[in-house]
């Protein structure tokens, strides 16, 4: 699917104020929501602080107005996270007045699930899954939205906007539902939840632009500023807050950085950057020349990396 | 920003990832990282050229029979309009998702190999292109350069393919022949510098010059009620907003309307868009309406113009193309989505099947294959309300759900 993109276009004769805008990416996103709300009984929307589900929550706030959003908000806690990060989400929610869901990694590292990675590389990243996987039998979710783009990765180009999950949370690429026009089929079996990806279609500069026309707040990582940092396989690393391993001969130096995805510390490279502002930001990212998740060190594990964690669960 | 959505067809071997690859390297749009793996992995393989098809072919399966198996879906832009293509395998056994790719695309390319000409497969990518009522179809003739840039070769493919056209049951779709050589870069974003004789438009300068308002069909508004919205707070005590997508034409406040199906009348009070009022809701928003009575509504129901109904019907016929590993057979059950609406559908005939390559029908069947496109008689528990998929793209369509699997296993198209 589906790009509802399709059709909306301003007709130049008639000022702004008589109809809405035509970001049709926007009516589809929208338009995906309120059939979430429609077919599922218990639904979440997965919000980890970063910009792509502060966008969601933007288009919930949007597709039910004057309502409150009709589902509660889940946060998946590596225990990594930038403090920005958790600072921001906890205002947004207080002033939505939605419920705000916390399952945490290290629960399920101490419950003796999941066993914490060692060395150099190690994250929590792959961890998360486990604890998802957890959260959405506990409350018997059968839709969890997600922020997820098409022009992200390869694999997920493949992905649906409704994408079935058996009880294993596992991702069956080669079985998935074909979605024609904008009929979004939602029946599930029991156990099985559907992931929803109502951004599919937008590429990173869309959510960029859109945040910067609707004046949504982000959290103040994504904006330049200084921060020591070390260099290692040609990216920039956090050498603050002590959650990414650095060895002893790798220097800190204090760089003016941004980030551009704010994932779990231990996997989210900085880069150079002096876009302070979201019109910086903005014009950086049109111009730029490494994909956004060049600098996610998950990736570049293996070839088939985002492919197999897929498999496994992982949004 | 406009954006289109293209269907791409061709057959294995045809050079169409490789066309995308081309479009992608050619307008700037792939990154440096992206650009270093496929110059990697091209030379690992020993290539003395850039293999662009790794750009596009995503899933592990694909990587090793270097074949491309499912619908993906890339992205860029230019200045004027954002672009995502729909890449759509060709080979006989994936109509299903050459279907998927074409329903939601308003301009489709379909590849030729210069050295082979028209095929089987192009009759079928042709066939579908065409029963979706794509409005515009771009035949890129590929390999222009294995074939001398030959303006002989391109004018006898091109009049092979006028004779599909010919039979052709959508006949205003418009078709233009491009000469391409998608390795080599010629015609797709730049100019030939090997094909003088050609003066036509190049691949990117087409779709370009597309006119999006031009390309949508248009029909009468239709407005499937999605969801309720009923906040029940102090401030919005009263407020009941039904919440949905308008299709096909546009709605007004002060519009006469009709609620189907308890045809009850009304009138259009207001149209929100988030927190704001608008006098019109154009086509393909997502907005809330409330009208000036009280009227029962719910999911499923639909707003229409008073004097422009749609057909109100409990039959109908429709050219279902199945996409189901389990057969369709006459008698069997299935649950119709006709958009956000659901009834239980029985098959009660049918008619016959019609092979995608233009070879004819085959009358005395009992039961669809995957792949399988046929004339189909449907009966259901209550009525729909409908157009004929000729009239109105969505509200001419349906899905059938499979309701022992929950699978998508066929869509049809309303006679």
């Amino acid at each position: 699917m589906s790009t509802f993109a399709e059709e909306i276009k301003e007709p130049k004769t008639i000022t702004s104020a008589t109809r809405p805008n035509a970001n049709a990416l926007e009516h589809e996103a929208i338009y995906i929501m309120r059939e979430v709300a429609a077919q599922f009984e218990r639904p979440v929307l997965l919000f980890s602080g970063g910009k792509d589900s502060i966008t969601l929550v933007r288009l919930a706030q949007k597709a039910f107005w004057p309502a409150k959003i009709p589902f509660p908000l889940m946060h998946i806690d590596t225990g990594h996270n930038f403090p920005e990060t958790i600072e921001f989400r906890d205002k947004l929610v207080e002033e939505l007045g939605v419920e705000l869901i916390v399952r945490n990694v290290q629960d399920s590292i101490d419950q003796g699930k999941v066993v914490e990675e060692t060395g150099k590389y190690a994250s929590r990243n792959m961890l998360q899954t486990t604890t998802l996987l957890d959260a959405i039998e506990e409350f018997k979710f059968d839709a969890c939205i997600g922020g997820a783009r098409r022009d992200e990765e390869k694999a997920r180009a493949k992905e649906r906007i409704f994408s079935v999950r058996d009880d294993f949370g596992q991702w069956d690429e080669k079985n998935q539902r074909p979605e024609l026009f904008d009929m979004l089929n939602g029946q599930i079996e029991m156990g099985q939840n559907v992931r929803v990806f109502p951004i599919s279609n937008w590429t990173e500069l869309d959510v960029w632009s859109y945040i910067q026309k609707e004046n949504i707040e982000i959290p103040s990582i994504y904006f330049a500023h200084k921060r020591n940092t070390f260099l290692r396989d040609g990216l920039i690393w956090s050498a603050e807050d002590g959650v990414v391993f650095r060895a002893e001969d790798e220097k800190v130096e204090e760089r003016i950085v941004r980030f551009r995805t704010v994932g779990d510390m231990s996997c989210t490279a900085a880069v150079e950057s002096y876009a302070d502002t979201i019109d910086k930001v903005v014009s950086e990212i049109r111009d730029s020349k490494i994909s956004e998740r060049g600098a996610r060190i998950d990736d570049k594990r293996s070839e088939a990396a985002m492919e197999k964690r897929k498999q496994q669960g992982y949004f | 920003m406009e954006v289109l959505k293209i269907a791409t067809a061709g057959s294995v071997d045809d050079g169409k990832s490789t066309l995308i690859g081309r479009l992608l390297y050619d307008t700037k749009s792939l990154t440096d990282d992206k650009l270093e793996a496929i110059e990697r992995t091209s030379k690992q393989k020993g290539y003395d050229y850039l293999d662009f098809s790794l750009a596009t072919d995503g899933l592990v399966a694909e990587r090793e029979q270097g074949i491309t198996i499912d619908v993906a879906h890339i992205y860029f832009s230019t200045a004027s309009k954002s672009y995502i293509i729909a890449d759509t395998p060709g080979h006989v056994e994936y109509t299903r998702n050459m279907v998927t790719g074409a329903s939601t695309s308003q301009a489709a390319i379909i590849l030729i190999d210069a050295r082979k000409g028209v095929i089987e497969q192009t009759n079928r990518h042709f066939f579908i292109n065409n029963l979706l009522r794509i409005k515009d179809v771009i035949v890129a003739i590929n390999k222009m350069d294995l074939v001398d840039f030959s303006e002989d070769a391109f004018n006898d493919i091109k009049a092979d393919f006028e004779e599909l056209m010919d039979k052709r049951d959508y006949q205003d779709q418009k078709i233009t022949f491009i000469p391409v050589s998608a390795l080599k870069g010629d015609n797709v974003v730049n100019r030939s510098q090997s094909m003088d004789w050609y003066k036509g438009q190049t691949l990117l300068e087409h779709l370009e010059e597309l006119d999006l308002q031009d390309i949508y069909n248009v029909g009468t508004p239709r407005f499937p009620v999605q969801y309720v919205i009923r906040p029940k707070t102090e401030e919005f005590h009263d407020f009941r907003g039904f919440a949905g997508k308008v299709y096909g034409g546009e709605l007004s406040v002060g519009d006469e309307v009709v609620v189907l199906p308890s045809m009850t009348r009304s009138k259009i009070k207001a149209i929100y868009f988030y927190d704001t009022e608008y006098q019109t809701a154009p086509r393909r928003s997502s907005v809330t309406i409330t009208l000036e009575d009280e009227v029962n509504v719910s999911r499923g129901d639909m707003l229409v113009k008073v004097g422009d109904l749609p057909i109100v019907d409990k039959q109908l016929t429709a050219t279902i193309s199945w996409m189901d590993s389990n057969q369709l057979t006459v008698g069997g059950k299935y649950v119709l989505q006709h958009g956000v609406n659901k009834a239980l559908a029985k098959v009660d005939a049918i008619d016959h099947k019609i092979h995608p390559d233009y070879s004819g029908i085959e009358e005395n069947v009992s039961s669809l294959n995957m792949n399988d496109i046929a004339k189909v008689r449907l009966r259901l528990n209550k009525p729909i309300f409908y157009d004929k998929f000729k009239e109105h793209r969505t509200n001419g369509s349906f899905i059938i759900i499979d309701s022992r699997t929950n699978h998508t296993a066929g869509v049809g198209f309303i006679e």
